[in-house]
C-alpha cells in the first residue's frame, strides 16, 4: 500500500456573485464536499464539463485558494496559509501547469532564463551550476540547446509546453498539478507531450494531479480517476473500471460520447438539457434533471457514496439500492 | 418506378463521383502576400453527402472554404473554380454572393457567442435571415424562428425569440447558430469546429443533431474538425488536408481501419485509443510545417518515417489506390499496398 501524497477532506468552496446587476448577492457552490487522496506517485484524473468546478479543486490542492471547510493534507501534514514562508517552501515542491503555455511564458524572456528563474529565486547552487542544470532540464523534455536561447513565439505550442513543463519541473516537485495540460495542442503533438510526462513521472517519481476533460488522454495516464458534477464527486475509482463499467448515469453519458476515430454506429447516451449554472444548483441530486433514470427520491434527496465492490465509491440513488453484481461479467 | 429501382443499386455505390456534384472546387490556390497556404485543392460535395475535413492546425482546412465562399480579406489572392450547380463563384459579383451565403451556403464557426450579435435578440438575428433570404415578412418570421428553434432542440422555444446571446449557454447558442444556418433552407452547411469549444456531452448534442438536421432535410454537411473521432462518428467522406494539400480522401468506414498516407497513419498512431490494451503513444515527430518555410517537395516528408529520396523533391499528385480511396504519396501505396494493385493493373490490362 503506497502512501498518499495528497489528501482533500471534506473540501468546499463557494464564491458569492450577484444575481443581474443590481441583484442581491447569492453565493456559488464551486466545490462541495469533496474528499479525495492521490498515491505518491501515481496519477490522479479529475473529469468533468466546465463548471464542474475541477479546476478549482486543483487551485485549493496547491493552497492558492482556501477552502471554506475542510482541509488539505500534503504527505500528511496540513497545508500553511498562503503566501506564509512556511507556504513557500512547500510549494516548492508542488507545481501546477496550465492549459496555455504561452499566457504561462514570459514573451520577453528566453526560454533558459525562464526554466531557470526558480532556482535564481530560492536562490539553489551557484550560477553555472543553475545554467547547467536548466539545459539538463530543458533536455529531460526533449528541448536542446537552440531552443533554450530563443524566445517563447519561436516555438511551436508543443515546445512551449514541454518548456512550461521544464521550469515547472527544476525545483524537483513532488506533485504536479496539470490543469488540461494537452488539451490546446494538435494530436501529434499532444502524444509527445503525453509520452514526455509519463516518463518524467516514472523517472522522478512525481505524483499528477490531471485535470482534463479528455477520457482518451485520462485513460492513458491515469490510475484513478473522479468524476465531478456541479461542484461534487459522483463517481471515484480505478480508471480502467470507471471506463470501461461506469456505474453513475452521468460518467455513463460521459464515457459514450468519447468520439472514437473508426467507430461509427453504436449507441451514444445523449443527455437531454444544458449543464445546469452552478449559480442556480438543483435541489438533491445536481443531475437528476439530465438523468435518464432519475427517481423522485432523487429530486429531494442528495446521494451518498456508496462503496462497490471492486472500490469504487458512486454517489446515486439508484446504485445504492441496487448494486450491479451482474455487471461484473461484461 | 421500375426504371428507378433499376438505377439504385448502381447510384448507392459511387454516389459522390457519379452523380452531378453540388459544388466542385478545382485547382483551388490561397496566396497570403506571396505565400501560398493553399496549394490547389480538388473536391467535389454531392447533395445530402457529409464529409469530414480533418487536418492540425495550419493545414489549410478552414482557408479553404473562406476562400470557397468569398469570406477572405482583399490581402488574400485566391484562384481556382468554385462551382455551385455549375455557377462559377470565384470572382462572382457580391450582391450574387450575399444571395448565396446564408441561403444555399451556409457556415457556423467554433465560437458562437462570438458569431451572434450581443446586442440583438435571437429571434431577430434569425429573422434577419428569413426576411432576406426567405422573404417572410411580420409574424409568419416569429412563428417560422420558433419552428426551426424547436428542430435544433433548443428548450422553450417559443420564448427565446426574444432571448439575448448571453442569457443561453454555449451550447444553446450554438443550437441558435444552426437554426440561423438553416433559416437560409441551405444546400450546403459548412460547420468549421462547430463542437471544439463546447463540453463532451454538449458535443454530442450538436453532433447529433446536425446528423438529424442532413437526414431530415437533405443538406449535404462539410464539417470541419481537429477531431479524427468527431469526423468518423459523423461523416460518411473523410478527407486529410496537410500543408495545404489534400494528402488522403476515403470512405470513413475504410479510412480509419486501413490509412494509406503515412501522415493518416500517424495521426492515428498518435491517438490515445479508447478500447483495448494501453499501449505508449506513437508521435509524429517534428512539426507541422509554416507555409513561409514549405518543404519543396512532399510537404510530410520531413516527418515522414517512409520517406525517400523522391519525396523531397517531388510533391506527389492525389492517385487512386482503389475504389473511392485516394492518397497523395509516393512511399505508401508501393510500400503499404504492393500486392494488390499489382493484381489490379494486371486485371485492369
Amino acid at each position: 500500500m503506497t502512501a498518499s501524497i495528497l489528501d482533500l477532506h471534506g473540501i468546499s468552496r463557494s464564491y458569492s456573485t450577484r444575481q443581474g446587476l443590481f441583484g442581491k448577492k447569492v453565493p456559488v457552490h464551486a466545490v462541495d464536499e469533496v474528499s479525495l487522496s492521490l498515491k505518491e506517485g501515481q496519477t490522479l484524473a479529475l473529469v468533468g464539463e466546465s463548471g464542474s468546478g475541477k479546476s478549482t479543486t486543483g487551485r485549493i490542492a496547491l493552497g492558492l485558494e482556501r477552502p471554506n471547510s475542510g482541509y488539505v493534507l500534503f504527505r500528511g501534514t496540513e497545508l500553511p496559509a498562503a503566501d506564509t514562508p512556511a507556504w513557500r517552501r512547500m510549494r516548492a515542491q508542488m507545481q501546477m501547469i496550465y492549459q496555455d503555455p504561452l499566457a504561462a511564458l514570459d514573451r520577453r524572456l528566453s526560454i533558459i532564463d525562464q526554466v531557470r528563474e526558480p532556482l535564481d529565486i530560492h536562490d539553489i547552487g551557484s550560477a553555472s551550476k543553475r545554467n547547467n542544470k536548466a539545459l539538463a532540464m530543458l533536455d529531460a523534455v526533449g528541448l536542446n540547446a537552440s531552443h533554450a536561447t530563443s524566445l517563447p513565439y519561436q516555438l511551436s505550442g508543443g515546445q512551449r509546453q514541454r518548456a512550461v513543463l521544464a521550469r515547472a519541473l527544476i525545483m524537483q516537485p513532488a506533485l504536479l498539478v496539470c490543469d488540461e495540460p494537452v488539451s490546446a495542442l494538435d494530436v501529434s503533438i499532444q502524444a509527445q507531450v503525453v509520452n514526455v510526462l509519463m516518463d518524467l513521472q516514472k523517472e522522478l517519481r512525481l505524483s499528477l494531479l490531471f485535470i482534463s476533460h479528455d477520457l482518451k488522454v485520462v485513460r492513458q495516464v491515469s490510475q484513478r480517476m473522479a468524476v465531478m458534477y456541479l461542484g461534487r464527486i459522483v463517481e471515484f475509482g480505478e480508471t480502467h473500471l470507471l471506463l470501461s463499467s461506469p456505474t453513475h448515469p452521468y460518467t455513463k453519458a460521459l464515457v459514450s460520447a468519447v468520439p472514437v476515430a473508426g467507430r461509427r454506429t453504436r449507441e451514444r447516451i445523449i443527455l437531454k438539457g444544458e449543464p445546469p449554472n452552478p449559480a442556480a444548483r438543483p435541489t438533491g441530486c445536481a443531475f437528476h434533471p439530465r438523468c435518464a433514470i432519475a427517481r423522485p427520491e432523487c429530486v429531494r434527496v442528495s446521494p451518498t457514496f456508496s462503496t462497490l465492490p471492486d472500490g469504487r465509491s458512486v454517489a446515486c440513488h439508484a446504485v445504492h439500492t441496487n448494486p450491479p453484481t451482474k455487471e461484473v461479467g461484461s | 418506378m421500375a426504371n428507378l429501382a433499376g438505377t439504385a443499386p448502381a447510384s448507392a455505390l459511387p454516389a459522390a463521383w457519379s452523380s452531378q456534384p453540388l459544388l466542385t472546387i478545382e485547382g483551388l490556390t490561397v496566396d497570403f502576400s506571396g505565400v501560398q497556404v493553399i496549394r490547389g485543392i480538388d473536391l467535389t460535395v454531392a447533395r445530402g453527402e457529409s464529409i469530414g475535413i480533418v487536418g492540425e492546425s495550419g493545414s489549410g482546412k478552414s482557408v479553404t472554404w473562406l476562400a470557397a465562399l468569398g469570406l477572405l480579406p482583399r490581402t488574400a489572392t485566391v484562384s481556382g473554380s468554385i462551382r455551385l450547380d455549375g455557377e462559377e463563384l470565384r470572382g462572382a459579383a457580391a450582391m450574387r454572393l450575399d444571395r448565396i451565403r446564408g441561403g444555399r451556403v451556409a457556415m457556423i464557426f467554433q465560437d458562437p457567442s462570438s458569431a451572434l450579435n450581443p446586442v440583438i435578440r435571437i429571434g431577430r438575428q434569425v429573422g434577419e435571415v428569413l426576411a432576406r433570404h426567405q422573404g417572410l415578412s411580420g409574424s409568419s418570421i416569429r412563428a417560422e424562428a420558433k419552428r426551426l428553434f424547436e428542430l435544433v432542440g433548443l428548450p422553450d422555444a417559443g420564448r427565446r425569440f426574444d432571448a439575448y446571446p448571453h442569457e443561453l449557454s454555449g451550447g444553446q447558442n450554438q443550437r441558435v447558430m444552426i437554426a440561423t444556418a438553416l433559416a437560409g433552407k441551405p444546400d450546403v452547411l459548412v460547420a468549421d469546429e462547430p463542437t471544439t469549444a463546447l463540453d463532451a456531452t454538449i458535443q454530442a448534442q450538436i453532433l447529433d443533431l446536425l446528423t438529424t438536421v442532413r437526414r431530415e432535410t437533405g443538406m449535404a454537411l462539410v464539417l470541419i474538425s481537429h477531431d479524427l473521432g468527431v469526423v468518423s462518428e459523423t461523416c460518411e467522406r473523410i478527407m486529410v488536408m496537410y500543408g495545404g494539400l489534400v494528402v488522403e480522401t476515403a470512405p470513413s468506414e475504410s479510412i480509419f481501419a486501413s490509412p494509406r498516407h503515412p501522415y493518416t497513419q500517424g495521426l492515428l498512431a498518435a491517438l490515445p485509443p479508447f478500447e483495448g490494451a494501453l499501449r505508449r503513444l506513437i508521435p509524429i515527430e517534428g512539426q507541422v510545417p509554416e507555409p513561409a518555410t514549405m518543404p519543396p517537395g512532399c510537404p510530410f516528408a520531413p516527418r515522414c518515417p517512409q520517406r525517400m529520396a523522391v519525396c523531397e523533391v517531388t510533391i506527389p499528385p492525389l492517385a487512386q489506390t482503389e475504389a473511392g480511396r485516394f492518397s497523395a504519396c509516393i512511399a505508401g501505396p508501393a510500400t503499404e499496398a504492393q500486392q494488390p494493385l499489382k493484381l489490379k493493373t494486371s486485371v485492369l490490362a
